[in-house]
């Protein structure tokens, strides 16, 4: 069994993909045949997981691999293939199983959408191709599948394309994360040159095995550097983290899924997967390449937590949220604490699918309403979504216990804390955790606690069915009076799509028991060792510690965003202002690097049709110039002269000022001719 | 089946009379003789042994001796990749063309043109090459002139004088070296350059350069392009098809047979120019097309930077001085691939745009916009042939511009490095066409867009299957040139 899944090991992807095929051949009216392809296919790529999860819980370090040859040019062969290990099977049920719940929670979603079966078949390919990225062993294949999950979120973020914004955002995500690519690529090659190979592994001579390592050397900082890039731009790492808040233009499910599973994941999935590039020649466990990933995670972190404060579009918290937990991640990488932050990856891949999709029943709720100052008291409206969602947020603050994102968390601060180079990123790194309690109390206030603050989701129609429903709610939501009866429109999301809510709160709460450090399961798993049973490690110090910081900024959330309007935004508007305008860097961006391009494009065509045309003109001006004098000097100075003798020549002189029309292809004609008439005759003459 | 390669030339020529005699079916007659064409490139590969490195199904007879002019002709791997190409795209390119008025003579110039592709292809002597190379320049010449759009005159005067003042020095140099060595066999004289006494002192500069120059202008490398925007933009949507599908690889072809082969010393002493050439090509050109609002000139210069990757390849594989024999392999495998897939992509992308101006007229950037919510298939056909042309992995453009990449980046990797930037530009010139003409609300120009029609479907779909296959299994292409790759590559180190 073991050696069928590896061989067929494309299959997970293939399923998605060949899934998202069928359905874009079908008519669009067939919504239903869509979705239910979809989800078999996510079904069934979820089982083939599990079927190649199971192998490697037996064996700690499993690793198994199929190479085979893509083509051959020259006598050169290209191979490629793909492997099983503790990472890939981790990352292919996570995503499997978080795609499935996105996929059904669509099916609510999206029910009034007239392109609901395109819709699906995007996403099933989008949840291919990073299958694809995960089952890789060759960074050519993994390569390939990330560009088709660019692909593939390009189309979802522009998917309502009516909207010139959505256009704007899939564009803006596309062009910045192929910048980060051209590094991946130029990695890539370098790669290839000094190894000789693109296989990861491959029975000793892959990239990433002794012999492999070796051949790089002392390039690998490099190399690993250059790749990186790659992680940035996919991974929303600053300087290119601009796209990322922009995708919120997409539909909720593919934030989820942009968010959780796939695209995001990949660049910190990358550097993971070519960690021995960044680690060779480390000492102490540092590395420039390494103390680069670091800092970059620093930065990236502790900025979008920051601007996460001062933002008001539900889905824009989250985003900056994402930001900023995959600073930490790559943080985690790059002090050395690779498990962690897989593990944190995992675990947030639920929470935050958990988050986007328990904002998008809000959005639902509330008829596309995405601004919080206009939310408010929705706790008892949407009781389900309200307590998946702070279950989502008890994750993403890092309440250990019974949350998987409070142990990762504890996991990563851990790793910070053993760090040799600075301890700046630790102390940062807990400065981060109360900032993310902090936006996050402050979004739970707005969202779903206190009273409703604005009516505009309260539109008025003549009293339905609702009628009911609605005189048990409005007690808690403050109504416009109307000659009409007013009707309350925000209303709980349907079964479809609070069951993906719950399912993933479970995930989020059920993760939690493999990774706590009394039996650090996930960790050892990932790490190729047995686990190891101690409920003493359960009291350290630092866990009380780091639960002190979260409990002190849930409790300084309350406080402060008690209030509303925002304090914050009172006491320092000048601050205020500059977080929410995402600290300007967009701004920045617009006036210096794609200004200068635009100069650069319009220079080029300048230069086009001025420079490099203009010496042409010039060349053709002066051979006209020479044909005008040579027809001239024919006309007076010689045929003047013959005139009085032979007037006869007369009408050959005509002929021949014909022929010197100053039209060069004619002169170079004869030229040519004649010159192959002067052959011909040499020829023949022997 | 020696006679295969002869019918090739002769078929077209003779179903261009037979158009051009009878009053009626020029269309069907010359789709009929493309047909055949077809039918006898599938034949030659068919019969072609891939596995053997040489010239094969050669025809030699003697022509005018005394000058050493005999009709050989023969393929090899690259030859036979050309001939696929022309026999792929003529057709293709007679149905994308709305029947102009005069159609009888629009079709004859058609297949004269094909005969002549075929004829440069296969031909192994230079009077015989000399001879189609410039018998394809006279069609392409009349075609623009004739039924282009406005403008037509300047840019047919333009095109004919750029590309026959290049044919000239070609001429002259290469008579200076008929003078000097007395053959004008490819071999032959890629003998002596192997030797290394081909020809001597500022001779073999002065023939060099006029080699160059007509061979540059015809590919084109910057800074010798500008006749090509004018050119591609007036001609009519069936020839810019073949100007870019099969006449543009006329030029990377004859820097493959005759000038890398003759001039290797040249070649390498001027490596770091040629390189920069070749990277200016791919930077510059991009970015002009970034800066453009027609559409058919934006593709014109994307066509300018998708031959600057051949030629980077190229120089990369001929201009430096440690060549590794396996990045030389995957410089020129890559090169090969590039050849192809630039004539499928860029055929088809002249082929989109064209159907844009059949419906409506118009061709700005501008002009259109909201497409997707009328015309979901084309806006999706379309998208598939930008992202191939973009160099989308899965599709057919990544497979050659990695080999290239590959290749290059060991040998030259600086000029390498910056020449990824022309990546990134691409995309963002596509980007901006699929955003401007797709998306957003519709504009009045399309309120009444047909979607893509049964007989443009028969277009398109076949092309673009031929795309993804050429992404995902490409080894049916790469056995068509492998030995003649590890030959060349052989010839070259």
């Amino acid at each position: 069994m073991s050696s069928w899944i590896v061989t067929n090991l494309w299959l997970i992807p293939a399923v998605p993909l060949g899934a998202s095929f069928i359905i874009l051949s079908l008519v669009n009216s067939r919504r239903r045949t869509a979705a239910a392809l979809a989800i078999i296919g996510q079904i069934v790529a979820f089982v083939f997981a599990i079927t190649a999860f199971l192998p490697t819980l037996y064996l700690p370090g499993f690793r198994a691999i199929h190479n085979f040859t893509w083509f051959t040019f020259g006598d050169q062969a290209l191979r490629i293939g793909w492997m099983l290990d503790p990472l890939a099977a981790a990352m292919m049920v996570m995503i499997t199983l978080v795609g499935l719940c996105i996929f059904v929670f669509s099916v609510g979603y999206m029910a009034d959408d007239k392109n609901f079966s395109r819709f699906f078949s995007y996403l099933s390919f989008f949840s291919g191709a990073m299958l694809g990225v995960v089952i890789a062993n060759s960074l050519l294949l993994l390569f390939v599948s990330w560009e088709l999950v660019g692909l593939a979120s390009y189309l979802l973020i522009g998917f309502w394309i009516e909207r010139p914004s959505a256009a704007a955002a899939a564009r803006k995500a596309f062009i910045t994360t192929r910048i980060g690519d051209l590094g991946f690529f130029l990695g890539m090659l370098w790669l290839y040159h000094n190894s000789g190979t693109l296989l990861f592994y491959d029975q000793g001579r892959g990239c990433l095995e002794n012999a492999g390592l070796l051949a790089i050397g002392a390039s690998a900082t490099f190399i690993a550097l250059l790749i990186f890039c790659g992680a940035v731009g996919k991974s929303g790492q600053f300087p290119l983290h601009v796209w990322l808040p922009d995708a919120m233009e997409g539909p909720t499910p593919v934030s989820a899924l942009i968010h959780a599973a796939t695209m995001v994941a990949a660049g910190v999935f990358l550097v993971a997967r070519v960690y021995p590039l960044f680690s060779l020649g480390a000492v102490n466990g540092v590395t420039p390449s390494l103390t680069v990933v670091v800092s970059v995670g620093v930065v990236t972190a502790l900025m979008a937590s920051l601007i996460a404060l001062a933002q008001f579009d539900i889905k824009r918290i989250l985003a900056y949220s994402t930001v900023s937990q995959l600073g930490l991640m790559m943080v985690s990488l790059g002090v050395g604490g690779v498990a962690a932050g897989i593990m944190h990856l995992i675990a947030h891949g639920f929470f935050k699918a958990l988050l986007f999709l328990g904002a998008g029943s809000v959005i639902h709720g509330l008829h596309h309403e995405q601004d919080i100052r206009k939310m408010g008291g929705l706790r008892w409206i949407m009781p389900v979504t309200f307590l998946t969602y702070a279950i989502g947020m008890m994750n993403l603050s890092g309440v250990p216990f019974f949350f998987s994102g409070g142990w990762t968390k504890e996991e990563i601060l851990h790793s910070t804390a053993h760090w040799r180079v600075s301890p700046l990123p630790h102390y940062l790194m807990l400065a981060g955790v109360i900032l993310t309690a902090l936006y996050m109390t402050r979004q739970i206030i707005y969202v779903f606690l206190g009273s409703a603050r604005n009516t505009d989701f309260q539109s008025v129609r003549p009293a339905e069915s609702h009628s009911a429903e609605a005189a048990t709610t409005t007690e808690n939501i403050s109504v416009v009076r109307t000659d009409q009866r007013p009707v309350f429109h925000a209303h709980e999301s349907p079964r479809v799509m609070t069951m993906p809510l719950i399912v993933l709160a479970l995930c989020s709460i059920l993760f939690a028991f493999v990774l706590t450090p009394a039996w650090p399961w996930f960790h050892a798993y990932l790490n190729g060792e047995p686990a190891r049973v101690d409920f003493t490690l359960l009291i350290q110090p630092m866990l009380f510690f780091s639960l002190a910081l979260v409990a002190g900024g849930i409790g300084l959330g309350w406080l402060i965003y008690r209030r509303i309007p925002d304090p914050l935004a009172r006491a320092r508007p000048g601050l205020f202002r500059f977080l929410e305008n995402k600290m300007w860097v967009d701004e920045f961006y617009e006036q210096t690097v794609i200004t200068f391009s635009r100069i650069l494009a319009r220079l080029a065509d300048w230069l086009d049709r001025y420079f490099w045309d203009g010496l042409v003109r010039l060349f053709a001006g002066i051979g006209q110039a020479l044909g005008v004098l040579s027809k001239g000097f024919d006309d007076h100075g010689i045929n003047a002269g013959v005139d009085e003798t032979m007037s006869g020549t007369r009408g050959f002189g005509r002929l021949i000022a014909a022929a010197h029309s100053g039209q060069i292809q004619t002169y170079l004609g004869a030229i040519a001719i004649g010159m192959l008439l002067l052959l011909v005759l040499y020829a023949w003459l022997g | 089946m020696a006679w295969l390669i002869t019918t090739l030339i002769v078929a077209p020529v003779v179903g261009a009379f037979l158009v051009g005699a009878m009053r009626n079916y020029a269309r069907s007659v010359a789709l009929a003789f493309n047909l055949i064409t077809a039918i006898g490139a599938f034949l030659l590969w068919r019969s072609f042994d891939c596995s053997l490195s040489g010239l094969q199904l050669v025809e030699r007879h003697s022509w005018i001796p005394a000058i050493g002019a005999e009709y050989l002709v023969g393929v090899d791997g690259l030859s036979l990749l050309l001939v696929i190409l022309t026999s792929l795209v003529f057709p293709f390119a007679l149905l994308a063309q709305s029947r102009p008025a005069g159609d009888r003579g629009f079709c004859a110039l058609m297949l004269i043109m094909q005969a002549a592709l075929y004829g440069t292809f296969t031909a192994q002597n230079f009077v015989l090459w000399f001879l189609f190379y410039e018998m394809s320049l006279i069609p392409a010449f009349l075609l623009i002139k004739i039924w282009g759009g406005e403008k037509r005159d300047r840019a047919a005067t333009k095109f004919f004088l750029y590309t026959f003042l290049g044919s000239v020095a070609m001429l002259l140099a290469f008579l200076g070296i008929y003078f000097a060595k007395g053959t004008f066999d490819f071999a032959g004289l890629g003998e002596l350059a192997k030797t290394g006494d081909l020809l001597t002192g500022n001779f073999t500069w002065l023939a060099f350069a006029g080699i160059f120059l007509g061979l540059a202008v015809k590919v084109p490398l910057f800074p010798f392009h500008t006749w090509l925007p004018d050119a591609y933009e007036t001609a009519p949507t069936g020839v810019s098809m073949v100007l870019t599908g099969a006449l543009s690889k006329m030029g990377v072809y004859g820097f493959i047979r005759l000038l890398l082969p003759l001039f290797p010393n040249e070649i390498k002493i001027l490596g770091p120019w040629l390189l920069t050439l070749a990277v200016c090509s791919i930077v510059i050109a991009p970015l002009a097309a970034w800066a453009q609002s027609d559409l058919k000139r934006m593709v014109a210069y994307l066509s300018i930077n998708h031959l600057g990757y051949c030629m980077l390849g190229l120089f990369a594989v001929t201009a430096t001085a440690a060549r590794p024999l396996v990045e030389m392999q995957a410089a020129l495998s890559g090169v090969f691939m590039q050849i192809f897939n630039h004539g499928i992509t860029a055929a088809a992308l002249f082929y989109f745009v064209g159907l844009l101006e059949q419906r409506r007229g118009l061709r700005g950037i501008d002009d259109f916009g909201g497409l997707m919510q009328r015309a979901p298939l084309f806006c999706g056909w379309m998208s598939v042939a930008m992202f191939s042309s973009l160099g989308l992995p899965g599709l057919n453009g990544f497979i050659g511009e990695f080999l290239i990449f590959k290749g290059s980046f060991a040998i030259a990797a600086s000029f390498t490095a910056v020449a990824v930037l022309g990546l990134l530009f691409t995309a963002i010139v596509f980007m901006r066409v699929m955003q401007s003409l797709f998306s957003g609300p519709l504009i009045e120009t399309g309120v009444a867009f047909a979607d893509l029609r049964a007989n443009e479907k028969w277009v398109v779909v076949p092309v673009t299957l031929l795309m993804f296959a050429i992404g995902i299994v490409p080894q049916f292409l790469f056995n068509i040139f492998n030995s003649t790759v590890v030959q060349m590559a052989r010839l070259f180190s």
